[in-house]
């Protein structure tokens, strides 16, 4: 069975960083990945070469075997893939509603869209926000509106970046019902450093150290590995 | 289409008639010219509100079109002898080149602050090649181009297929008029539209409008196109009130576009209308005072303006008012 995403070596070097270093992921259809790793990892850079955001130095980026390396960041989103960044990327002058509908309309005309925007909203309990301005809003609302766009349109992955950063209880508690959720439809990799949080939601999880895989194994062997923990702690690894 | 658009729209279109015909029976001809004079200019102020306050596409050189649309229709309908071509044309050639050079720009994603350079650099070209057109051996089939002194002999519209049926100076005002209603409820209609609500979807956030699936060159090339457009039947209609010259391309009017703009409210279309008009009649005001200098007045009313009323007049007003109501009624 080949992997719905797949990772070949993904190099991205900043002038002489390589803050992804050769990187080998697969992830397959219907599951739901956790990627952990220490601050300066190489996740999210990963993630900006998975999504065209970034064009990997070397190495190749299959979707359903399909190599999509190099394509823009719309190309690859018209594939299927959704992604909500570390730093949330909203449309700071618009209302809620209105980013929904923007998220919708690619693919819907406007009486359906409205109808899924309604129904986004709902589900992750942030209809009351509908006619709120995004960019007066509060850091764990605003993670919850751009959580809303990218699961609406229904991509097939969905890379989700510190979904629940700066989010309350409560809101982290309903961002995990949800993603659970989604993954009965939808392929997911979460990025989290909230150790709870993918314990809760991930089986599999992916650790990134130094931008390369240091392990990859199920989720309660990965967190009790001492080699992660000395990587969480600062330590050297010998990998 | 929301109930407040459509309000608008038939405010707009009401107002335009109003003023259509009540202002050619009671103004005199000096008063009239220079009336369609502001028309056009509050149209040009209309294609950059467009593609600057919801493109977020700062073009320097707007004139460019302006300019483009005034020349082109110049020359055709010098060639051909009478306007019924030369109109579409003439709206066609500076489309063209907003199309054109939009497609260099966007496509060869250029950042914006170099975007703002590209534009005025061009429009100055434009100005430059105009002025050095002066001699016989400088003209477009029948048209001398004529340098720094333009096409005087620039012909005035006549009615569609009868070249003999020349538009009075009251006629072309209405023209003018209709025209400006038209381009205002064309651009409220636009961005109503998907396309116009994915437009400014991308002057938010063009990372997040592309991470969702659409390619934001193609829509800024639209809007940046559609401006284009606008910005040259404004020439047009500024060839028919005085004649053109290069000092439709040239820096002193770029400015003046962005200044009625900023001054009238970014972000809004009805605003730089108000803006083009009011100060326009006030730097005509004050050169006819003597010792003054109006555009010292412009660049002073500019200062005020950012500093006093930092969003532009029609939603600095908006804003009075509504702090005045909530304050009648708690
Ligand atoms: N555009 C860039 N230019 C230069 N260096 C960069 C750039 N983006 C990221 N880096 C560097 O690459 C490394 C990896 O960064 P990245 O943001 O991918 O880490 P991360 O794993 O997401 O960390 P965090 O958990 O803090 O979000 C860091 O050292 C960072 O400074
Ligand atoms: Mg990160």
């Amino acid at each position: 069975m080949s992997a719905l995403l797949e990772a070949r070596d993904v190099v991205m070097r900043f002038g002489g960083v390589a803050a992804v270093d050769g990187v080998r992921i697969a992830v397959e259809q219907g599951e739901l990945r956790g990627l952990i790793g220490p601050n300066g990892a190489g996740k999210s850079t990963l993630f900006k070469c998975l999504t065209g955001q970034l064009r990997p130095t070397a190495g190749r980026i299959l979707l359903r075997g399909k190599d999509i390396t190099g394509l823009p960041s719309f190309a690859v989103a018209r594939l299927g893939v959704g992604i909500k960044t570390q730093v949330p990327s909203l449309f700071d002058g618009l209302s809620v509603q209105e980013g929904l509908m923007i998220a919708l309309r690619r693919q819907h005309g406007e009486r359906a869209a409205r109808g899924l925007a309604g129904a986004a909203l709902e589900r992750l309990g942030i209809a009351d926000l509908a006619d709120r301005t995004v960019g007066l809003l509060a850091h764990g609302q605003r993670q919850l509106v751009e959580l809303a766009m990218v699961v609406a349109p229904e991509p097939d992955l969905i890379l989700l970046d510190e979904p629940t950063a700066g989010m309350s209880l409560e809101e982290t508690r309903r961002a995990a019902e949800v993603i659970r959720d989604l993954n009965r439809r939808h392929t997911i990799v979460v990025v989290e450093h909230d150790m709870q949080f993918i314990r809760s939601i991930a089986r599999t999880v992916t650790v990134l150290h130094q931008g390369r895989v240091l392990v990859e194994d199920e989720v309660s062997r990965v967190l009790s590995d001492p080699r992660v923990r000395d990587v969480y702690l600062g330590r050297q690894v010998a990998a | 289409m929301s109930r407040r658009n459509a309000i608008e729209i038939v405010t707009a279109a009401l107002l335009a008639a109003v003023v259509a015909l009540v202002l050619p029976r009671v103004a005199e001809l000096f008063v009239l010219i220079n009336a369609t004079v502001f028309v056009s200019m509050a149209i040009l102020a209309l294609s950059l509100a467009l593609i600057w306050g919801f493109g977020g596409i700062l073009c320097f050189g707007q004139t460019a079109f302006f300019g483009l649309g005034g020349y082109a229709y110049a020359v055709t309908a010098l060639n051909l002898g009478e306007s019924t071509y030369a109109v579409p044309i003439a709206l066609a050639v500076p489309a063209l080149a907003a199309l054109a050079l939009g497609y260099f720009m966007f496509y060869g994603r250029i950042s914006d602050v170099y975007i703002g350079a590209i534009t005025l650099t061009v429009s100055l070209i434009l100005f430059n090649f105009a002025n050095s057109t002066a001699g016989d051996q400088w003209h477009i089939g029948e048209a001398p181009l004529g340098g720094f002194n333009g096409i005087p002999s620039t012909p005035q519209l006549n009615i569609p297929g009868d070249p003999d049926a020349t538009l009075s100076p009251q006629a072309i005002f209405v023209v003018a008029v209709i025209c400006l209603a038209s381009c205002y409820i064309l651009s409220k209609l636009v961005l109503a539209s998907r396309f116009g609500r994915i437009v400014v979807a991308i002057r938010e956030n063009e990372a997040r409008a592309e991470l969702l699936g659409y390619d934001a060159r193609r829509y800024k090339l639209g809007i940046f196109t559609v401006g284009g457009l606008i910005g040259g039947l404004a020439g047009i209609l500024f060839a028919n009130c005085v004649f053109v010259s290069p000092t439709m391309f040239s820096l002193f009017y770029s400015g003046q576009v962005i200044i009625w703009v900023m001054v009238g409210g970014v972000g809004t279309l009805f605003g730089p209308i108000v803006g083009a008009m009011l100060l326009q009649g006030l730097t005509t005001w004050a050169g006819t005072l003597p010792g003054i200098n109006p555009n010292a007045i412009l660049g002073v009313i500019l200062m005020l303006a950012v500093l006093l009323m930092p969003t532009g007049l029609l939603p600095g007003a908006t804003a009075v008012l509504g702090r005045l109501r909530r304050g009648i009624a708690p």
